[in-house]
This record gives C-alpha cells, sequence and structure tokens, in this order.
C-alpha cells in the first residue's frame, strides 16, 4: 500500500510559490485580462426596486447608443424581482464607456410590490412575502433537535447564562470581481471565468443555455480569489454568452463592485438565543439554542453546528431560516462555522467567567479533542496566558488589555475521491502534468509540482504544471478546503504510474532524480502520456484524510474612551495533516485570521429598511481589514504525516471571531453581544452611550 | 516625497472666498457664478475636447502609447483595454483599493481616476516597467521570495506603492510601509508577508516567527 515517503525534500519544506513571476510581473493574464480578437464589453442593468414585477422593457434607445452591439433582457416578461440588484437586462458594445450610456437609455416599467428586508421584520406574521404564498420564516428540521432532557439538567447546574450573539451577513469581496469573457459561436463555448470550479461554470453555462457539456470549454488560468462566492455557474456567465451570441463576438462581461455586493452571495446572518449551563466542577451540562438567520431569497443553509466543538449531555437546538428580499447567500469560507464559533466561543467564556473559571482551563476541561488540547497548550505558552491573564474587566488605564482563545474544527469534505489527472514526459525530460482544478491563489499549482518534484526526483522548477481547463481530467471546484488534499494523492498516483511505465519502456529500474533524462531518452519520439488519481493508500498512513482542528488566541487593546478595538497579537497553532508546503500554508493561516478579524470588527453588509437597498456596496463603507490593521502573527504548525494530506483554507478562519471577541470581553469586562465589534457597541457595552436600537 | 504646500491651493482660502461674497444676495451670487461660467466657456471653446475621441498620446515604460480615447477615458482604462498592459487591476474604479496603482512621475496614483487625456507629457510606469531585461526589480523579487501574494490579484499595485515608497525612503519602519500601503486592499489576508517583502527589498534582514512541529 503506498504511503508518504519519510524522508523528503521538498515536501513540508518551503517552495517559492511556482507562479508568483507572472503575477508580480503583470504578465499573468485573469479572466478579467482577456483581449479575444474583436472583444465586446459587456454590463447589467440591475432593479432598483428590491420587489417589483417589470411588465416591459424597451431596448430599442440602447441599442441606437453608438458602439453598441446587443442588447437583452435577462429573462422573459413579465419578470418578477425579488431583489434590489437582480438582473434585468444587459448590453455589450465596443467600449465601456457606451457600455455606460446605454445602461441608461434603457427604458424599464416595473410595478414596486411590497419588500422587506430585515430579519426581524420578516419574521413578522404581517410581513410581506418574499415567495407568493410562502411564509418568510422556515423552521429547519435538520438543524434542530433535543438529546437528553435539557429541561431536568439546566436547574442542576452551578451556574448559567444567558446571552443573544448576533452575526451580520458578511460579503466575500474578491479582489477580482465576478465575471467572465466568453465567445459562443457555432463551433461552440469558451469561457474564460473567473472560477473556483471549472466544472461547475461549465455545466451553468451548459445548462441553461442547451449546450452538450463537450461543447462547452472552462479556462481559467489566474483568477482573483473567490472565497467560496465562485463555486457555481452565474446569471452573468449566461448573459455573458447570449450577448457573445446575438452579437458574435467574444464579449467580456466583469461585475462592478457595486454589484459584487448585491447578487453573488454572502454569508447568512445569525441571531443566536443561547442558555448554557455548567455543573459545579465546570463540566458543561445543558445547552439551549434558538437561532435564526437569512441566506436572502435563496434557501440556504443558515443552521449551525451548535455546540460547535463541545460535547454537551444535554443540547436542545432550534433553527429557523428567513427569507428576506435581499441577494441570494453562497458557501463562505467555512460555511457555517464562524458565526457558530463566535457565539459558542462567547457563551463558553461568559460561562466561565460566571464560574469564576480561567476560560482557558475551562475549555481543556470540556474539549475531550486531543490535538486542540495540544494545541491549546502550545498556543497559551506562545501568548504568555499564565503571565498575561487577568480576570475579565482589570486591567488598568483607559487602554485596557486583555486575552481570548478559541478553538476549530473542519471536516469538510476531506478529498474528492474521484480527481484525476494525467503527466506528459517528454523525450527530451521535461514533464507536464495537468489537473481540471483551478488554483484560487491558494497556491494549488505550486502544491502539484513539489509532490511531483518529490516523487519523481526532480526539481520543482522541472515541472510544468497547467491546470484551470475543463479538456484536462477532471479535479473538484476548490472549496470545502479538499484541493490539497485531492491534487496530491492524485499527483502521487500518475507519478508511481509514470515510474513504472518509464521503467518498462526504458528498462532503467529507478527513473527518479539521475537517471531521470536517460530514461526519458529511451521513449524515442514518442512522449509517454499518464494517467492517475486519487488513492486512499495505506488505511494505517492514508496519503489524505480529515478533520483539522487548530485554536488561536488573540490579544487586543481597546481604548474605552474611544471604543476603538486594537488587535495587537494573533497566535494561530493549527495542524493540517501532512504539510506540503510550509510557504504558502502560512499564507492561508495568515489570510484565514485578517479575514476572521475583518468578521470581528469590520466587515457588515447593511440594508436600508426604507428603500430595500443595500447601503454600503463599495470599499469606502463596507470596510475590509487593512495592511495597518494587521497585528503581529505569530503561527504554529503541527506535521502530522501519518495523517496524510488536509486542507487548511477553512480552519485558519474560523477561531479568530471567537477569539478576538473574547479578548475584547476580557479586556473590558463587558461582552458586545454582536459582530463587528464596532466602537459604538464597545462604548454601549460599557454604559457610555445607549445601545442602537432600531425603531 | 513632495509636500502639498498650502499655498497651492490658491491665494483665496474657503474663508476669504466666503468673506468676499459679503452681503451680496444669494439669488445675485447664483447669477454672478453663472456668468462666469459662460465666460469661461466662451473664453475655452476652442480648447474644448470631446465626447468624441481625440488622439492622445502617453509615455508608459518609456514607451510612447498613441491612442485614440473619448476623453473620460480613465488611464486605467486606456492601459487595461486601447492597450495590452493588463497589469494594473481594476478592483472597484473609484478610488479605493489600489489595485490599479501606477506611478506618475514617481509618485503613486490611482490610475482609475485619472483621465488618460490628464495623464500626458508625464512619466507613467506600470507593473510591466518594473522588471528590467528579464530580470526582476528587487521588490518584485522580495515579493516572490516572502510570497506576498496569494491570488495575486492586488499585487501590481502593492509592489506600485512599496517601489515608490523605497525610492523616496529607501529604509522604511514596517509602519511606513503600513502607511505607504494604506491605499491598496487584499482580501487574501496577504499583508504580513507583504511587510515582510517591503523589508527586504530595502535591505532590511526579515525572520520568520513560524515554527514547525513534527507531531
Amino acid at each position: 500500500m503506498p504511503s508518504w515517503p519519510e524522508q523528503t525534500k521538498y515536501i513540508s519544506k518551503s517552495t517559492l510559490r511556482i507562479d508568483a513571476p507572472p503575477k508580480v510581473t503583470g504578465k499573468a493574464r485573469y479572466s478579467s485580462d482577456i483581449q479575444a480578437d474583436g472583444r465586446l464589453y459587456g454590463m447589467i442593468l440591475r432593479s432598483k426596486w428590491p420587489a417589483a414585477t417589470i411588465s416591459a422593457i424597451n431596448l430599442e434607445k440602447a441599442l441606437q447608443v453608438p458602439g453598441i452591439k446587443a442588447a437583452i433582457t435577462a429573462k422573459d416578461l413579465p419578470q418578477t424581482v425579488r431583489f434590489y440588484g437582480e438582473e434585468i437586462a444587459a448590453v455589450c458594445g465596443t467600449t465601456k464607456q457606451a457600455c455606460l450610456d446605454a445602461l441608461r437609455a434603457i427604458e424599464v416599467t416595473a410595478q414596486p410590490r411590497p419588500f422587506v428586508v430585515l430579519e426581524d421584520d420578516a419574521k413578522k406574521d404581517d410581513a410581506p412575502q418574499v415567495w407568493d404564498g410562502k411564509s418568510n420564516v422556515s423552521s429547519s428540521p435538520r438543524g434542530s433537535g433535543e438529546q437528553g432532557t435539557v429541561d431536568q439538567a439546566f436547574p442542576e447546574c452551578a451556574a448559567v447564562i444567558e446571552g443573544f450573539y448576533t452575526t451580520p451577513v458578511q460579503l466575500h469581496n474578491p479582489m477580482e470581481t465576478h465575471g467572465n469573457t466568453v465567445s459562443w459561436t457555432d463551433e461552440g463555448l469558451t469561457a474564460w471565468a473567473s472560477t473556483q470550479a471549472i466544472s461547475a461554470s461549465r455545466d451553468g453555462f451548459a445548462g441553461p443555455l442547451k449546450l452538450d457539456h463537450s461543447q462547452v470549454r472552462v479556462i481559467t488560468d489566474f483568477m482573483g480569489g473567490g472565497f467560496g462566492s465562485k463555486l457555481n455557474g452565474s446569471v452573468e456567465g449566461v448573459l455573458a454568452a447570449r450577448l457573445s451570441r446575438e452579437a458574435k463576438a467574444p464579449v467580456r462581461l466583469m461585475l462592478t463592485r457595486f454589484d459584487e455586493a448585491l447578487a453573488v452571495g454572502n454569508r447568512p446572518s445569525s441571531f443566536q438565543k443561547i442558555k448554557i449551563g455548567a455543573l459545579a466542577d465546570g463540566t458543561l451540562h445543558a445547552f439551549e439554542l434558538d437561532n435564526y438567520g437569512t441566506p436572502g431569497i435563496s434557501g440556504g443553509d443558515v443552521d449551525l453546528p451548535q455546540p460547535y466543538i463541545y460535547k454537551v449531555p444535554n443540547s436542545r437546538v432550534k433553527q429557523t431560516h428567513v427569507a428576506v428580499n435581499a441577494g441570494a447567500s453562497r458557501a463562505f469560507r467555512a460555511p457555517p462555522h464562524p458565526p457558530a464559533s463566535y457565539a459558542m466561543e462567547s457563551a463558553m467564556d461568559d460561562l466561565a467567567a460566571k464560574l469564576g473559571m480561567d476560560p482557558l482551563e475551562f475549555r481543556l476541561k470540556n474539549d475531550s479533542n486531543e490535538v486542540r488540547q495540544r494545541e491549546y497548550k502550545i498556543g497559551a505558552e506562545k501568548i504568555g496566558w499564565k503571565e498575561k491573564y487577568q480576570k475579565p474587566g482589570s486591567s488598568p488605564s483607559v487602554v485596557k488589555t486583555g486575552l481570548g482563545c478559541a478553538g476549530a474544527a473542519w471536516g469538510g469534505g476531506g478529498a474528492s475521491r474521484n480527481t484525476q489527472g494525467e503527466a506528459q514526459i517528454n523525450p527530451d525530460g521535461s514533464i507536464e502534468f495537468r489537473l481540471g482544478v483551478q488554483d484560487i491563489g491558494t497556491g494549488t499549482k505550486t502544491v502539484i509540482a513539489v509532490v511531483a518534484a518529490e516523487m519523481l526526483g526532480l526539481k520543482p522548477e522541472q515541472i510544468t504544471v497547467k491546470v484551470g481547463d475543463t479538456n484536462f481530467p477532471p479535479g473538484p471546484g476548490s472549496g470545502g478546503s479538499t484541493t490539497c488534499a485531492s491534487i496530491s494523492p492524485t499527483v502521487f498516483d500518475i507519478c508511481a504510474n509514470a515510474l513504472q511505465q518509464l521503467q518498462t519502456q526504458s528498462g532503467i529500474a529507478d527513473a527518479r532524480g539521475d537517471n531521470w533524462f536517460a530514461a526519458c531518452k529511451k521513449l524515442g519520439v514518442t512522449p509517454l502520456l499518464v494517467h492517475g488519481r486519487w488513492q486512499q493508500g495505506d488505511p494505517g498512513r492514508p496519503l489524505s484524510s480529515s478533520p483539522a482542528y487548530g485554536v488561536q488566541f488573540a490579544e487586543v487593546a481597546v481604548d474605552t474612551e474611544t471604543g476603538l478595538v486594537t488587535v495587537k497579537k494573533i497566535v494561530a497553532v493549527h495542524d493540517c495533516g501532512l504539510i506540503i508546503d510550509t510557504l504558502t500554508l502560512e499564507g492561508q493561516i495568515n489570510g484565514g485570521i485578517i479575514m476572521g478579524m475583518g468578521y470581528a470588527l469590520y466587515e457588515e453588509r447593511v440594508m436600508d429598511d426604507l428603500s430595500g437597498v443595500v447601503l454600503n456596496p463599495n470599499f469606502e463603507t463596507y470596510k475590509l481589514s487593512g495592511i495597518g490593521d494587521v497585528p503581529e502573527i505569530e503561527i504554529t504548525l503541527l506535521n502530522m504525516p501519518e495523517r496524510g494530506v488536509i486542507g487548511i483554507g477553512e480552519p485558519a478562519t474560523i477561531a479568530t471571531a471567537g477569539a478576538i471577541a473574547n479578548a475584547v470581553a476580557n479586556a473590558i469586562g463587558a461582552r458586545v453581544f454582536s459582530l463587528p465589534i464596532t466602537p459604538a457597541k464597545v462604548l454601549a457595552a460599557l454604559g457610555k452611550v445607549p445601545p442602537f436600537v432600531k425603531s | 516625497m513632495k509636500k502639498m504646500e498650502r499655498e497651492e491651493f490658491g491665494a483665496h482660502s474657503r474663508r476669504t472666498f466666503l468673506k468676499s461674497l459679503g452681503t451680496v444676495a444669494a439669488t445675485a451670487a447664483t447669477a454672478q457664478v453663472q456668468s462666469v461660467a459662460a465666460e469661461f466657456e466662451k473664453a475655452n471653446a476652442e480648447k474644448t475636447v470631446g465626447p468624441g475621441a481625440v488622439p492622445v498620446t502617453l509615455t508608459v515604460n518609456g514607451e510612447k502609447l498613441s491612442l485614440m480615447l473619448e476623453p473620460r477615458v480613465t488611464l486605467l482604462d486606456a492601459l487595461r483595454n486601447y492597450s495590452s498592459l493588463t497589469g494594473a487591476k481594476e478592483g472597484c474604479d473609484r478610488a479605493a483599493c489600489g489595485a490599479c496603482t501606477v506611478l506618475m512621475d514617481d509618485l503613486p496614483i490611482y490610475s482609475c481616476q485619472k483621465l488618460a487625456i490628464e495623464a500626458q507629457g508625464r512619466e507613467i510606469t506600470t507593473i510591466e516597467g518594473l522588471a528590467k531585461n528579464g530580470k526582476l526589480s528587487p521588490v518584485q523579487q522580495a515579493f516572490w521570495d516572502r510570497d506576498a501574494l496569494q491570488c495575486g490579484y492586488c499585487t501590481p499595485g502593492f509592489i506600485m506603492s512599496v517601489t515608490a515608497l523605497l525610492k523616496f525612503n529607501p529604509r522604511p519602519t514596517a509602519d511606513e510601509i503600513k502607511h505607504a500601503c494604506a491605499g491598496n486592499l487584499c482580501r487574501c489576508g496577504t499583508h504580513p508577508h507583504i511587510i515582510q517583502a517591503a523589508l527586504q527589498a530595502s535591505g532590511a534582514k526579515v525572520t520568520s516567527k513560524t515554527e514547525v512541529i513534527n507531531a
């Protein structure tokens, strides 16, 4: 049974990202950079109504704008629009400026309908229905249930706390917006897509356009981030294709930053009423959650895996989905763990405070996971928990410091067992790997090169890697932290097959390393094409597995006069089985932490209940963590080769918000029950300003 | 770096301008403004360009680019869509993300906020102009060495901001680097490596605190 080598030259070391040179020189062509011959620009007209019936769309004047080549409606009329920003028409033309003029010239006749955009409003009996004849509120049987005897258990507890913890709708906001360059001719359709999943993207064109899958090719050489929002086929892609067909030219249709906030996904909100109790010795005993949240107009999942990483013998969970007139949610890095972690870890600290226990000790008592136990101990040492931890609110002076921690678990999908790939080995010894996956910035191409170099006894720079093409053997979408665990065993298998076939064809027993070129030369004039697929490997030492854990510690400073929270330091201790490339792994963890910090302190989509619009569809008012906000980050990695390869993109972002929230509560001695933890909420928690209540 | 002096904003401060209006009635003021605007329009009639395409000559990476552009076309749009220079990226098109950062006479600017016609006669440097004879610039090399990129979409903008900083301040502190990059956004969260890369490019010694424990 195959397993990873014990001694390695490249695996678990740091290899420089192989596709960095084109990225640092501007030569990398992203989907939004494709300059196809005769290309046109596409733009979408979006609904300015949060709910309406569109009865007529007059495209005549738009078509008369000089340079405009096609204008189409998004759907057959009448069209029912259910959120501000829904697609209603699209145009393409020779310049962006012509498209802007054309959008303004489109005449839309609409009958506005009643709408509701806030969760609490949508729950009311007399709320306008987002979907006709259907209640906005639906309870989730899958997300609800009871084990043990909760009502009996709470009176048995020595300490019980209750809290109403809320998290906002978070926007993905990848730096490259969603979009495609599409060419649809009689020969078929080619799309250069900014996608995390070329196969799903292909199906997303083929289905609505009634094309065979074989007629659609999706190419993604470089793409500018997705974080879960680019896993699906897309309305904007289909519109670009239809425009291309009509205008008989390739069309590049990239969304604007404004569009990005409205229609291409978000993390659902959560409103978690939690009651939790422990016995006198600190053992968790009873838990109750009543949660609701909105996935916008979609039936998307808002269920939270509570009580998260803790085992509570008596537990009752009730979860409700609330539809509102806003863009549909999509998968967002570690769905739906960050809101679950934030609320549960906050409740843990609040309960520890009531018990008079150290929150770290309280976790070690109630978290039986051996890996996290170890990680907590390492992290505590690195942040200086023993020396620095003070009881909540006991930090002196105006700017108060605090410590907090939180844990994570990510089962995800482990790996896609259908992942395949091929390598072409040429007589001159050059070798090219082709896998139908895509590199969304995580270092996928580099991982392929590292594994191949290790197995073949070559250097990573001798390996040519091609991904992002549906003509290549199929691979999974970049989601669920599955890519690394899918491709590493696949490349392992390709290499094993290659060495075997080279041995047969060349007569050289071991074609690795120094023998490589001699063996390849014996191929004569015909390159060797080798196929491979994901393998489990030795069950005792698998090539890949799941889950990953991880803990994070935060140290913050809170100015009690302004309410401003500054994160001073994050200590992150993570495991992901066998580390492939330490350098790109470190980048993933930094990124998870910084995104988690945005979730904790800055990010929130704000809806206006009177007009139904998104109030902050731009970077001026939707705040991301900036370089000045980024704290010192200290990472410790547990390398566990015996577990095989495990993904890391998601576990890295889960614990951050909970750790920061707990550090803030520890600093000021009061809980901010709502993310993001804004200065106003901090001052309200301190009783210095009245809390904001919507009238 | 060149400091914008107060005087350069003109002889009249907002306060003196408001004072000069004195007791003139608001309606009179409006009429006055309109008549001034009419005078301006007349005086500039022969200088007005557009709205149709006009010839525009840009100097980009030391080479002349002769284009026909509507006056409303931005420098970013001109680079990305009227030439093959797609290195500068469009992330927001409204001066908030910095992905479009280029140098104009050595100063970093948001190319999405500069009309191409305004950039005539200035030296424009884009990410494509940094590597010389196939050799990466020290900043580009440092970004590669420190893995200061993930998806890479914001990377050209950050590299231009750091390049500009080092021209004026060859040995910046981490805080000065953060200040210089405050106008650039990165969603992948690559910032710690960007700071390391900028320090390395300045010749400072950079160490990573990351520890790997073989479990």
